[in-house]
C-alpha cells in the first residue's frame, strides 16, 4: 500500500507543478505579452521584479508550494528509474533514505530563502 | 533432472532506448524520462543559483552574471521544450493511468482493438498542443536573445 | 497427396543457438530455407530441424496460436511463431532469436518459471469467504453478461510470455511482476465471483507491482489473443489509488445460485452417484 500512497502523491503533484509551473513559465518567458507580472518593465529577472515578487505573499506561497511538489515529483521519478535498474533491497532502503532526506533538505534551503527574500 | 547452465538474457538499458519498431507510445515512454531527467537536473541547480536572491541584489546580480552566457540561454530553452513535452504527455498518462482514456474491457475481437487505438488520439492531441508552446517559447526565447546584449 | 505450391524462392533463416553444453555464449547459425506458399515460422523450423540440423531446439504444441509456446523473437519482435507468416515478416532475411527478458536454457528454449512463480504469488484463483461452497458447489454463481465482459477480455490471456518479453521494465528490473501476472490479478480482482481484492493488492501494489508499468504499451502491441494487458494494468492502478483514498465501491461477491424451488427431478434421467471426494 506504501507505493500506491506514494505514486498518489506523485500524480497529485504533478497537477499542482502543471498549473504553478506553467504560471512561472508565462511570467518569465512571456512577460512581454503580460505586464502586469512585472512591474519594472519586460525583464521577469530584473532586480526589482524578483524584489517585487518576493515581498508578494501570493509568490511567497506559489514559490514553496510549486518547491515541495517539484521536489516530491522529480526525486520519485528518479527513484522509480532508479528501482527499475534492478538494485538489491539494502541498496533500495539507502536511496529512499538519501532521497527523504536530501529532498527535505532542499526544500528548507529553498524555502528559508524564500523567506528570507521577503524579509527583504 | 540435471539442470544445464542457463545463459542469462535480459535486454538491460538498451530495451528502455530500442522500443519495437511499432509502438510510438513506447518511444513516448523514452521521451518522458529523458525529459523529466533534464528537467530534474535543471532543477537542483536552479534551486541553488535562485536562492541567491534572499543575500540582496549584489549576489542576485553576481548569480544572474554567472548564467548570461548564451549556452545557458539555450539550456533554458531546452529545460522549456522539455517541460512542454513532460507536462503534455503526463497529462495524457494521468488519463491513461487512472483508466479514464483506456477504454472499458470488451470481446476481443480479431482485429484487436487495444487501449492504444483508444489513446492514440490524445496522444496526436497532445504531441501538438506541446509543440504549439513550444513554438511560442521559442519565438520568446530569440526576442529575448536579440533585446539582451548576448553576444550571437 | 498434393504439394504445396512451391513460392519458388529461398529465405535465410538466422537462429540465435545456444548449447549449454558446448557454448560459452549465444551465437547465430544461418540455414538456407527454400521457402513454401503459407510456412509459418513455425513449420520453417519443423523444416530447418527435418533437414538440416536436428539439434535445433525450439517449444512447439498447439501449432494453432492456442498454447502459447512458441513465443519467440521474430525479425525483432516477440511473437508466436506458429501465427506468423514467413512471408508477412521477412523479405531475404529471417532472423530467430529466444525470448527476451528470460535465461536460455537451449537454442530458442526460454525459461519461463519466473513468468509462472510471479503469476502464482499473486493468487490467480477465485477466493470468497465461503470456501465450503469453493470446495463442494451446492449451486451456481450468478453473474450477469455485463459483468462477464469486465474481465472475460483478460481470461483470454495464453500466458504465452511475449508481454514479458515486450515490457521496458523487465528489461532492466527482473523483480518487476509484469503484465500477465498484474493482468491476471485485475482478472481475478474484476470477477464478481471474487472477494480477494485486498489479498491481491499488497503484492499488485509493492515497489517492483504495478506502479512500475509506465504504458509503453508494447505488452498489448504483442499480445497475440488481444487480452491488451496495459489495460489491465491500468485499470488495477485506478483500483488501488480508488482504494488508498477510500472511495473503492465493495462490491459483494456473486451470491450462489442454487436449483429453483419449483424445479422437479425428471425421473426418465437417473440420478448422479454419490460424491466420492
Amino acid at each position: 500500500m506504501r507505493e500506491t500512497k506514494y505514486w498518489t502523491w506523485h500524480i497529485a503533484a504533478g497537477a499542482v507543478i502543471l498549473i504553478l509551473l506553467a504560471l512561472h513559465m508565462v511570467i518569465m518567458h512571456l512577460d512581454n505579452i503580460l505586464g502586469l507580472l512585472n512591474p519594472s518593465g519586460g525583464d521577469a529577472i530584473a532586480w526589482a521584479n524578483v524584489l517585487a515578487r518576493s515581498r508578494m505573499v501570493f509568490f511567497v506561497v506559489v514559490y514553496v508550494l510549486l518547491l515541495g511538489a517539484a521536489l516530491y515529483h522529480g526525486l520519485y521519478g528518479l527513484r522509480t528509474i532508479l528501482f527499475e535498474l534492478g538494485p538489491k533491497p539494502p541498496l533500495q532502503k539507502m536511496i529512499n533514505v538519501v532521497f527523504w532526506i536530501g529532498g527535505i533538505g532542499l526544500f528548507a534551503l529553498g524555502t528559508g530563502a524564500a523567506i528570507a527574500a521577503k524579509m527583504l | 533432472m540435471a539442470v544445464s547452465k542457463h545463459y542469462p538474457n535480459r535486454l538491460g538499458i538498451l530495451g528502455w532506448l530500442l522500443g519495437g519498431r511499432w509502438g510510438i507510445e513506447r518511444y513516448m515512454y523514452t521521451l518522458h524520462r529523458v525529459t523529466g531527467l533534464g528537467i530534474l537536473f535543471y532543477f537542483l541547480l536552479h534551486i541553488f543559483v535562485t536562492s541567491a536572491r534572499a543575500f540582496g541584489p549584489e549576489a542576485w546580480a553576481t548569480a544572474m552574471a554567472a548564467v548570461h552566457h548564451p549556452i545557458f540561454k539555450f539550456g533554458e530553452f531546452l529545460v522549456f521544450a522539455a517541460f512542454a513535452i513532460h507536462a503534455a504527455n503526463g497529462i495524457r498518462l494521468v488519463a491513461i493511468e487512472l483508466g479514464w482514456a483506456v477504454g472499458k474491457a470488451e470481446e476481443p475481437i480479431y482485429p484487436y482493438r487495444t487501449s492504444l487505438n483508444i489513446q492514440r488520439p490524445l496522444l496526436i492531441a497532445m504531441m501538438i498542443l506541446a509543440a504549439i508552446v513550444i513554438f511560442f517559447g521559442g519565438l520568446d526565447f530569440l526576442s529575448l536573445a536579440q533585446a539582451a546584449d548576448l553576444p550571437h | 497427396m498434393e504439394q504445396p505450391a512451391q513460392s519458388g524462392r529461398e529465405i535465410i533463416v538466422y537462429v540465435r543457438r545456444f548449447i549449454p553444453e558446448r557454448d560459452e555464449k549465444p551465437r547465430w547459425q544461418r540455414y538456407p530455407l527454400p521457402l513454401q506458399s503459407g510456412m509459418t515460422v513455425l513449420d520453417g523450423l519443423h523444416r530447418i530441424k527435418e533437414t538440416q540440423d536436428a539439434s535445433l531446439a525450439f517449444r512447439f504444441s498447439c501449432r494453432m496460436g492456442v498454447c502459447g509456446s512458441c513465443a519467440m523473437l521474430i525479425n525483432g519482435k516477440p511473437a508466436l511463431a506458429c501465427n506468423t507468416q514467413i512471408s508477412d515478416v521477412a523479405g531475404r532475411v529471417l532472423a530467430l532469436a529466444p525470448l527476451p527478458n528470460f535465461d536460455i536454457i537451449k537454442d530458442l528454449v526460454p525459461d519461463l518459471s519466473p513468468l509462472f512463480q510471479k503469476h502464482i504469488s499473486l493468487q490467480p484463483h477465485i477466493q470468497r469467504e465461503d470456501v465450503a461452497e469453493l470446495d463442494k458447489p451446492t449451486g451456481e454463481f450468478r453473474q450477469s453478461p455485463e459483468e462477464l465482459v469486465r474481465y472475460l477480455q483478460f481470461a483470454y490471456c495464453i500466458k504465452c510470455g511475449l508481454c514479458m518479453a515486450a515490457c521496458p521494465t523487465l528489461a532492466t528490473d527482473p523483480e518487476y511482476l509484469g503484465p500477465m501476472p498484474l493482468a491476471q490479478a485485475y482478472r481475478y480482482n474484476t470477477d464478481s465471483r471474487d472477494a480477494g481484492f485486498h489479498n491481491r493488492k499488497e503484492g499488485a501494489g509493492t515497489s517492483h507491482g504495478v506502479f512500475r508499468c509506465h504504458y509503453a504499451g508494447e505488452c498489448s502491441n504483442v499480445c497475440p489473443k488481444g487480452v491488451d494487458p496495459a489495460r489491465a494494468l491500468q485499470l488495477m492502478k485506478r483500483d488501488l489509488v480508488l482504494d488508498y483514498l477510500r472511495l473503492k465501491r465493495c462490491r459483494k461477491p456473486a451470491a450462489v445460485q442454487g436449483p429453483s424451488a419449483e424445479a422437479k427431478r425428471r425421473t426418465d434421467v437417473p440420478a448422479p452417484p454419490p460424491h466420492t471426494v
